[in-house]
């Protein structure tokens, strides 16, 4: 199916079964990509998977975001319908004052350390995963490494200017 | 108790049972990389196993942040670093799916090469390993001279054996020369022979299949729930190859199998992968036989990829773009992609975003390796301990990938 095609198609499903859940559609590259709300997620993520028709059975990934602005993290999950070869990307936005979002591990085992990481790095709490704690990072740690806010480079320094070259 | 109660045994009496705990890791010769597994022991049966990750983790996605696309090449090698220039590829088809930047063939079939070169390099280590964890030494320092003759191919192309950083962004940096093709030529001609008497040490080995069959296995159903990708998957019986799904760098054209094996234990982990094998073998065949001529080694991307050196030297221009590349002043396009690659593991991810300045804004890497292990626990529950080992060595998870 083209990713056109495809991206009206699930645009219409979801319109149809779980109406005002969409923020945003677009297709980016060979993506179609949503923007769902983040109260809706989980219906979404569970329709996507047990709907016959498109069937996205398999998390290929999930991962965390955080916008620019760095008020807003974001949670992204990449599906797969191995059967019929059409991807998506979901995405869903939320303030970084109030990062809950509702765990995947119910729909896929698989997603448990995907959201641990997720934690780990960005501090999303997935509400009901069963074992929420850090994975790579030690367990002393009191900052979220990926987030905007905490450079790759030594805070305490003032000796290098970065305004040429580098974030 | 006495002997009449015997018969009264109550859930509570079987629940005070004590177990032991024994730390398998983190540096444990037998589990070949770092990796920490405590586990709860009922005699030498495993009753639960907890494992923990992270002790060699370099924050490549937050160093990716800082750096510019042609210096986070170097990042990839170190993630499966048994076969790093699967890794560069991918990271290159990435950067190239956000430029739209369209290789010609012969590039494309060389990379080919490249990528089923260390297809088999990384299956090399697996299958052998999985041969040593059964006691079969013998196997593993017989196929691991391929292994080095792989290597020297590598070595010949770019000057690295392990972490190659192999190519460049939009293509090779230079022709290879007479003798890469000859030690190509040389592999080709030779290794199925050793190959050959490798699988006939092992394959139908009644000791070595009544030690792997059943050992660690996982259905199919199972698998894809935890989302496994690669080998272990289709080892489950799934024919998911991302080579032939989403095929890159050309692979439609060639023509190969996938094979899959039914119950997903360290067997058919084993047979996958040496039939795969076999495949890439073919793959590099077809690939060197319809290598198109006369073609350009890289695409017309004169904004990202290097200008040959003579012009460098007496081009102005040239000697412009050389410095924008090198120092990173170019500017790559906003956007999003994922791109993905089968890597020795399974399906390596590439989730990019760019908001055009010199570094990714975000980059993701997604690591079979690490989506997979968290299976492991599930799998080794009531196995001895023996077969915790060598379902670990057949899932051949790597700890730079794991870790990333």
């Amino acid at each position: 199916m083209e990713t056109q095609a495809l991206f009206e198609k699930i645009n219409q499903r979801l319109n149809e079964t779980l109406p005002g859940c969409i923020e945003k559609a677009e297709v980016l590259y060979d993506f179609p990509v949503f923007h769902i709300k983040r109260e809706q997620i989980h219906d979404v993520l569970k329709f996507l998977k047990e709907d016959d028709e498109l069937h996205f059975h398999f998390l290929t990934d999930l991962t965390g975001f955080q916008t620019p602005d760095e008020q807003h993290l974001a949670v992204i999950y990449h599906l797969h319908n191995m059967p019929s070869n059409l991807r998506v990307r979901i995405k869903t936005f939320f303030p970084i004052t109030h990062p809950e979002v509702p765990t995947a591990t119910d729909l896929w085992p698989g997603a448990n350390w995907m959201e641990r990481e997720t934690y780990d790095f960005f501090g999303v709490k997935f509400k009901g995963h069963p074992n929420l704690k850090r994975i790579l990072n030690v367990d002393e740690m009191d900052i979220f490494p990926l987030r905007k806010e905490f450079p790759l480079e030594d805070q305490t320094r003032d000796d290098k200017d970065d305004k040429m070259f580098g974030r | 108790m006495s002997k009449k109660d015997d018969k009264h045994i109550k859930a509570e009496h079987i629940e005070e049972k004590e177990y032991s705990i024994l730390n398998l890791g983190p540096t444990h010769p037998a589990t070949h990389g770092i990796f920490q597994n405590v586990l709860k022991m009922d005699g030498e049966i495993i009753h639960e196993a907890t494992p923990t990750i992270g002790y060699i983790h370099r924050a490549f996605e937050k160093l990716a942040e800082r750096r510019p696309y042609a210096q986070i090449t170097p990042i990839t090698d170190r993630l499966n670093y048994c076969s790093s220039p699967i890794n560069n590829m991918g990271w290159y088809m990435t950067v190239e799916k956000l430029i739209k930047a369209e290789l010609p063939k012969r590039a494309q079939y060389h990379r080919v090469i490249i990528m089923e070169l260390s297809r088999i390099a990384d299956h090399i280590i697996c299958n052998s390993v999985i041969g040593v964890d059964t006691g079969a030494m013998t196997g593993f320092l017989y196929i691991f001279q391929w292994r080095e003759k792989i290597y020297e191919i590598f070595e010949e192309i770019c000057g690295a054996r392990l972490t190659t950083n192999i190519g460049r962004i939009g293509g090779f940096d230079r022709e290879w020369s007479k003798t890469t093709w000859d030690k190509i030529n040389a592999f080709l001609a030779e290794f199925p022979k050793a190959f050959r008497e490798f699988s006939n040490l092992l394959e139908r080995n009644k000791i070595f299949m009544d030690r792997t069959i059943n050992c660690g296995p996982i259905s199919a159903e199972m698998a894809l729930q935890y989302s496994f990708t690669g080998p272990n998957l289709r080892a489950a019986g799934v024919d998911y190859d991302v080579r032939v799904m989403n095929p890159y760098s050309s692979y439609q054209d060639f023509k190969f199998d996938i094979p899959v094996g039914k119950s997903g234990d360290t067997y058919d982990r084993f047979m996958v992968r040496q039939e795969e094998m076999w495949q890439s073998l073919s793959i590099i065949e077809q690939a060197i036989k319809n290598m198109p001529k006369d073609e350009p080694m890289h695409a017309n991307i004169p904004d990202f990829y290097l200008p040959p050196k003579e012009e460098v030297y007496n081009n102005m221009e040239a000697l412009i773009y050389h410095f924008k590349i090198v120092m990173g002043e170019t500017d790559i396009p906003a956007g999003e992609v994922y791109h993905c690659v089968e890597g020795g593991n399974g399906e390596l991810g590439f989730y990019l975003v760019s908001d055009g300045g010199r570094t990714p804004y975000r980059l993701h890497f997604r690591r079979p390796c690490f989506i997979y292990y968290q299976a492991y626990p599930e799998m080794i529950k009531g196995a001895m301990l023996s077969d915790a080992i060598l379902t670990m060595s057949s899932m051949n998870v790597i700890a730079g990938e794991l870790d990333a």
